[in-house]
């Protein structure tokens, strides 16, 4: 059974039907990309699947268990975590703590435990510490671990979210345009890193890009959206010569 | 000593700067009991000392809403009046039962405190749906609410008991020997000075305690991930409202405390004390203050409840004066180019541990 299943997938705006009739399935551990022009609807499917919008048609199913409709909270608790376009960092906190803010729901204690500190606070605190560091490490971060998240080039910035992402420990992890402005040896080196974090946490991603190199580069099936549909799906070279791709891509408008 | 200096040279720069306000809070009121028992405190400021903790207090509280939770309330004198009227009640109450004026207080305060806290969480559970001017708006109307409930109330006790009635004295039916003890309009008439300036600067310790503990807690990050971006927040699997909730029942709590504080001060007081102009005044000490430190917020506090009695001889000029000084503060505690100067000055001096660089920025 996939990982992710998506049927018949739609949502409605008033009257714009920004995205209809969407199938797609994830399996376990592969690398899939989300592409199309301006306006297509990529991050609306993102915010359907994380539960940001109540799809108004059809069913998303997470490992067998039907999660259409629920709230980002539950949505992120059952395994799918997310970065967005518009970067959405927690600007005063620190980096580490931006990435302990991720692991919220993985090493718990309550308010009292943390107001009287008990010796689970500072044990539980020292394992966020280690697992955050971790990430961050993977991340080239770690140098900047007690800075404000918002004193961050953008490109740490977009690799912070990743970082806090996977800090929620998904099985599904969406990365919204995660190369936007980044220069070709940042892009070069956030491929890399995105191959080893589905190798290393042995993960599904789902991702989506306007950098065509970075998407036919590490992704092993293409979903192509223009006007909330799917238009092609399958490999980067099937996807590349399909004729409505290209319309759609030259045709603009 | 010199040990205890590595020590604390040792330690994270965040616990460096709690730990430095504890210090300052102990410091100030080391110097203060010398002032007092040297002759040097006229007497109206000596009897503004129980207040300006209380105000203290009510300053820690309202930070961890406006500058934690990233919340605006203009109600919060409500909470403090619920925490002054319930102690006050506990007290007097008690007082055939209970002896000791200590453990009757240390009553007052648990009951203050949780009444204020009950009612912090009922009031959120509604309220904090609404984000910014809305929640803004809700609150300042809920203060008056209580304000003028508080203003209709009357409480009395004979030996069947205490009993409660809205309007009117008579409606309560207490017996012979019976007392009223919350008087409508009139507030408490025969309240007990209890509270002393120790008792005080004991509460502005817990406080402190409970704020900057939970601040550096798993759920203060919630608190505060929630105030930097809500989608975000959601989205790492936060429970807004959970969060939000505790933020907002915690600092009810708080001020219920400065309100048992406040209430046993005085021998009587009214509930229209606790109006929208305390709780304005209030959140300017927080703004003043820095919007998130809760150094700043206390140094406001303080300096903000002394200046007018200071000032009482000027006359004409004490709210021109108090104005000029309120921007001043204002330009020191926000302007770029102050803080900036203020950092470059603090690394000049000589390396006292919390006076140092890192601790001495408040809560920037
Ligand atoms: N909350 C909303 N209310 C109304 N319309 C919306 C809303 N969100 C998205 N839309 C519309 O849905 C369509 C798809 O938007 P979406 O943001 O998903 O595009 P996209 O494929 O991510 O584009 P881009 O590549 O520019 O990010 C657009 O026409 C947009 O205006
Ligand atoms: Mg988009």
């Amino acid at each position: 059974m996939a990982l992710l299943e998506v049927t018949n997938l739609g949502i409605a705006f008033g009257g714009l039907q920004a995205v209809s009739q969407l199938d797609m399935k994830i399996e376990k551990g592969h690398l899939y990309g989300l592409i199309g022009p301006n306006g297509a609807g990529k991050t609306t499917v993102f915010n359907m699947l994380t539960g940001v919008y109540k799809p108004t048609e059809g069913d998303i199913i997470l490992d067998g268990k039907n999660i259409t409709g629920k709230s980002p909270e539950k949505i992120c608790k059952a395994g799918i975590a997310r970065t967005f376009q518009n970067i959405r960092l927690f600007d005063k906190l620190t980096v580490l703590d931006n990435v302990k803010a991720g692991l919220h729901n993985q090493i718990e204690y309550g308010a009292i435990t943390g107001v009287l500190r008990l010796p689970s606070y500072f044990r539980k605190e020292k394992a966020m510490d280690e697992r955050a560091m971790e990430l961050l490490k993977i991340f080239h971060l770690e140098q900047e671990a007690h800075l404000p998240a918002s004193s961050l080039p953008y490109g740490k910035q977009r690799k912070l979210e990743i970082a806090r992402a996977l800090a929620t420990n998904p099985k599904l992890l969406l990365l919204d345009e995660p190369a936007a402005g980044m220069n070709p040896h940042e892009t070069e080196e956030l491929m890399e890193t995105v191959r080893f974090v589905k190798e290393h946490f042995k993960i599904a991603i789902l991702l989506i890009e306007h950098d065509m190199n970075f998407v036919m580069g590490i992704c092993e099936h293409i979903t192509v959206l223009d006007y909330g549909r799917v238009i092609a799906s399958g490999t980067g070279d099937q996807v590349r010569n399909n004729p409505k791709v290209i319309a759609a891509y030259l045709g603009g408008d | 000593m010199k040990k205890l200096c590595d020590r604390f040279t040792g330690l994270n720069k965040n616990t460096k700067r709690d730990l430095a306000n504890y210090l300052i809070v102990v410091v100030a009121f080391v110097i203060m009991q010398i002032a007092v028992s040297g002759g040097f405190l006229s007497n109206s400021l000596q009897g503004l000392l129980v207040p300006i903790c209380a105000y203290v207090v009510m300053a820690i509280s309202l930070t961890l809403i406006v500058g934690i939770l990233g919340e605006l309330s203009l109600g919060h004198g409500a909470f403090m009046s619920i925490g002054a009227f319930s102690g006050v009640l506990c007290t007097i109450a008690t007082e055939q039962s209970i002896p000791s004026d200590g453990m009757r207080l240390f009553l007052g305060f648990v009951v203050g405190t949780v009444m204020a806290a009950l009612l912090g969480l009922l009031i959120g559970i509604p309220v904090l749906r609404l984000k910014g001017d809305y929640l803004a708006i809700v609150t300042l109307a809920f203060g008056e609410i209580v304000k003028n409930v508080m203003n209709v109330l009357y409480v009395g006790m004979d030996a069947n008991g205490i009993r409660a009635a809205i309007d009117d004295e008579a409606k309560l039916n207490l017996a012979e020997d019976g007392q009223v003890i919350i008087s409508g309009a009139m507030g408490v008439a025969s309240g007990r000075k209890i509270a002393t300036f120790a008792i005080g600067i004991v509460l502005i310790l817990v406080s402190l305690f409970v704020v900057q503990n939970l601040v550096r807690s798993r759920t203060g990050r919630a608190i505060m991930a929630i105030r930097d971006n809500r989608i975000a927040a959601q989205a790492m699997g936060l429970n807004v409202t959970k969060y939000k909730l505790i933020a907002f029942t915690i600092s009810a709590a708080l001020a219920g405390a400065a309100g048992v504080l406040y209430g046993h001060n005085y021998s009587a007081f009214q509930a229209s004390k606790f109006d929208y102009n305390m709780s304005i005044q209030i959140l300017l000490f927080v703004v003043l203050g820095g919007m998130s430190s809760f150094r700043g917020a206390m140094i406001s506090a303080t300096i903000l409840t002394i200046l007018p009695e200071m000032l009482r001889g000027m006359k004409d000029y004490r709210m021109l004066i108090y104005a000029v000084v309120l921007i001043v503060i204002m330009i020191f505690n926000q302007s770029p180019k102050m803080i900036q100067w203020r950092e470059a000055t603090l690394q000049k001096l000589p390396k006292i541990p919390f006076l140092s660089k890192d601790t001495a920025k408040g809560g920037k």
